[in-house]
């Protein structure tokens, strides 16, 4: 009887189920949106730098000096590997040093790899627009794109770096270029240099040290990484610290957060609208449709049956509205997520300045499909009493009157 | 032995400026197989009256029976099963509805009693025959005419089977020819099916086919008279 009703009045339908699915649609893109802005975020510096844990020798994170780096012959790497999730470990070396050309100098964050793991983490070979990639033993550096034209340095040149090395001893070498990388990040970009671990170490005087250990994870959820967190931290002893990447990037987080919050007000807006719009066409279906309710009470249906088949009739055009527009919404957020909407002027500059890529890329998962659909269907299940209630308290004299 | 009984019932609209009085202290009864017209000048209180008889408005005071039943004594879900058992409408206008074909029109009442499709079918079918809209029952009503659309209503009305058939000027919007054509239907269901009749109506040509003429103005019965049958 509903399919009936709905089949048989199609403008009414329509109307209804056009303002369902423009619902869901809005909804669907807005949030992949936002989504897809913070993946890009937590990706561009996360994801291609920092990792999602790190393990560090005690107090390293807050003093960033090489005097609080881990030995490496006394780290156990098989006990972590061999914990939930972890897929591996990527050694580094990291710290500051001056680089210089023929006659400009700039600071830069030099980082020893193992070239292949570093790979398998960042996929930083992809990163290479110029020259070749690092090798073990071959005593040459890479460099950041940005950097480089800095420093006006092209490939085969020899780049000086200067530094303070392990307990103070200075540090000092000569390397050739071996190749440029292109980091989306812009603060990246503009500071990265990397060589081999061994040169790296021999640069510093630090012996067998590491700055950190950036520990690769099979999955990036938020309930694993402090899980796993959790289970690194019981596995080491207090010489060591573990750190997630928010404990790392408070700013990062808190920029997320407070992104997020407005995020949620935007959309609870857009809820609103959404709300307004789905409830306003059903009144007013609902008002034309008073007298055929009247005739039908008056003949004997019961009120109770024929709220039922009209809260019926609602919740399948809101089903059919939820899996149109999200069917409709693929594509576009598809279209989106594979060519991400480049962003300009100030806040391109805003966003550029935390070292994340301009970009707005669309989130392309299912998670909040389910999210969506389930608030539109909520929304349209509370409209939808509308018309039921106004069904149960009919009555049959008045409405027949009604025109 | 009266099917329905109305005793000293008033209905007043409080709402209003000033109280009206729409049924003002009516009492009348109605034998089976009635086919008894309601006459009044607009606004004389045909349409509360009827509404009142049928059990779908609820007067202010007075009591309604309807077949040994008190109205009042129902509970609502009651009075609509009552009504879907017992009573069939014609209303003024906007009889149909919209989103139904005739025959799903007259099927509805038969749906909601719970028979089954080909029964149902099978008898909205004949109704609609007996109407003279056999080769309609596809159109929706807004494909109809006015005349065949209370035609179909009348069919609706008739498809429970019955007791009586309340009428609020269902020949209101017809030309001669629908009306004269309604007319001998009911009066030959009345005649072959002893369906009661109780309709209300301005139609002098209406009146005249009526064995039993009441005629109220203001809310009060001023007369109440009977035809004898070989008058017709
Ligand atoms: N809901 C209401 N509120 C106030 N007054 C009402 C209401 N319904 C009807 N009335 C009044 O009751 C009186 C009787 O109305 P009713 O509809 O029964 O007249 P009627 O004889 O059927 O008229 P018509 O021939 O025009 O159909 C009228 O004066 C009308 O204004
Ligand atoms: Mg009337």
């Amino acid at each position: 009887m509903a399919w009936r009703n709905l089949w048989r009045n199609k403008r009414r339908t329509f109307i209804t189920i056009t303002s369902i699915l423009f619902a869901m649609f809005f909804a669907l893109v807005m949030r992949s949106m936002q989504k897809g802005s913070y993946a890009n975020m937590v990706d561009n510096v996360v994801g291609s730098y920092t990792g999602y844990i790190q393990i560090h020798g005690a107090d390293y994170w807050d003093k960033k000096t090489i005097d609080e780096s881990l030995d490496a012959s006394e780290f156990s790497e098989e006990e972590i590997s061999e914990l939930k999730n972890v897929k591996g470990l990527v050694p580094r070396l990291e710290s500051f040093a001056l680089a210089s050309s023929e006659n400009v100098t700039k600071g830069t964050l030099l980082t020893g790899i193992i070239p292949e793991k570093e790979n398998v983490f960042t996929g930083l070979f992809e990163k290479i627009v110029d020259g070749k990639y690092l090798e073990t033993g071959d005593g040459q550096v890479m460099l950041a794109e940005k950097l480089a034209s800095y420093l006006k340095l092209g490939l085969g040149d020899t780049l000086v770096l200067i530094s303070k090395g392990y307990h103070g001893v200075s540090a000092a070498g000569k390397y050739a270029v071996k190749g440029i990388l292109h980091f989306p990040s812009p603060e990246l970009n503009k500071q990265l240099v990397y060589m081999n671990l061994e040169d790296c170490q021999a640069f510093f005087g630090t012996e067998n040290r590491l700055t950190s250990y950036v520990v690769l994870l099979g999955r990036h959820d938020p309930k694993i990484i402090a899980q796993t967190r959790d289970a690194i931290r019981k596995t080491l002893s207090q010489s060591y610290e573990v750190m997630s990447w928010e404990e790392m990037m408070p700013e990062l987080v808190q920029i997320i957060e407070s992104d997020n919050a407005s995020g949620k007000i935007m959309l609870g807006i857009l809820y609103m609208i959404i709300a307004f719009g789905i409830m306003g066409t059903i009144m007013m279906m609902t008002l034309e449709r008073i007298r055929e309710f009247g005739v039908m009470v008056a003949v004997g249906m019961q009120k109770f049956k024929l709220g039922l088949v009209v809260l019926f009739e609602t919740l399948l055009m809101g089903i059919i509205g939820i899996i149109l527009g999200s069917g409709l919404s693929m594509p576009f957020i598809y279209y989106y997520y594979l060519n991400p909407i480049r962003l300009t002027g100030d806040a391109a500059a805003s966003i550029e300045s935390f070292g994340v890529e301009p970009i707005m890329p669309f989130a392309w998962e299912s998670s909040f499909y389910l999210n969506q659909a389930l608030v539109v269907l909520v929304i349209t299940l509370i409209t939808g009493l509308y018309p039921f209630f106004k069904v149960i308290k009919l009555e049959p004299v008045d409405a027949l009157k009604s025109k | 032995m009266a099917v329905i009984e109305v005793k000293d019932i008033r209905k007043v609209y409080t709402e209003t400026k000033v109280p009206v009085y729409a049924v003002n202290g009516i009492a009348l009864s109605f034998e089976k197989g009635e086919f008894a017209a309601i006459v009044g000048p607009s606004g004389s209180g045909k349409t509360t009256l009827l509404n009142i008889l049928g059990g779908i408005d609820v007067p202010s005071e007075g009591e309604v029976i309807i077949d040994k039943k008190h109205i009042a004594s129902l509970s609502s879900r009651q009075l609509i099963d009552f009504r879907l058992k017992n009573i069939g409408f014609v209303f003024q206008s906007y009889n149909l509805i919209p989103v139904l074909t005739a025959i799903e029109n007259v099927e509805f009442i038969l749906q909601l009693q719970g028979q089954s499709k080909n029964e149902r079918r099978k008898r909205a079918q004949q109704l609609l025959n007996e109407v003279g809209l056999g080769d309609r029952v596809n159109d929706r009503p807004a494909q109809l005419s006015g005349g065949q659309q209370q035609r179909v209503a009348v069919a609706r009305a008739l498809a429970s089977r019955p007791q009586f058939v309340l009428a609020d000027e269902p020949t209101a919007n017809l030309d001669s020819k629908s009306t004269e054509n309604l007319l001998n239907i009911m009066e030959k269901l009345n005649r072959e099916e002893g369906i009661t009749f109780i309709f209300s109506t301005h139609d002098s040509r209406v009146v005249k086919k009526a064995r039993r003429v009441i005629t109220i103005e203001d809310g009060c019965v001023v007369s109440d008279e009977r035809i004898a049958p070989n008058n017709i």
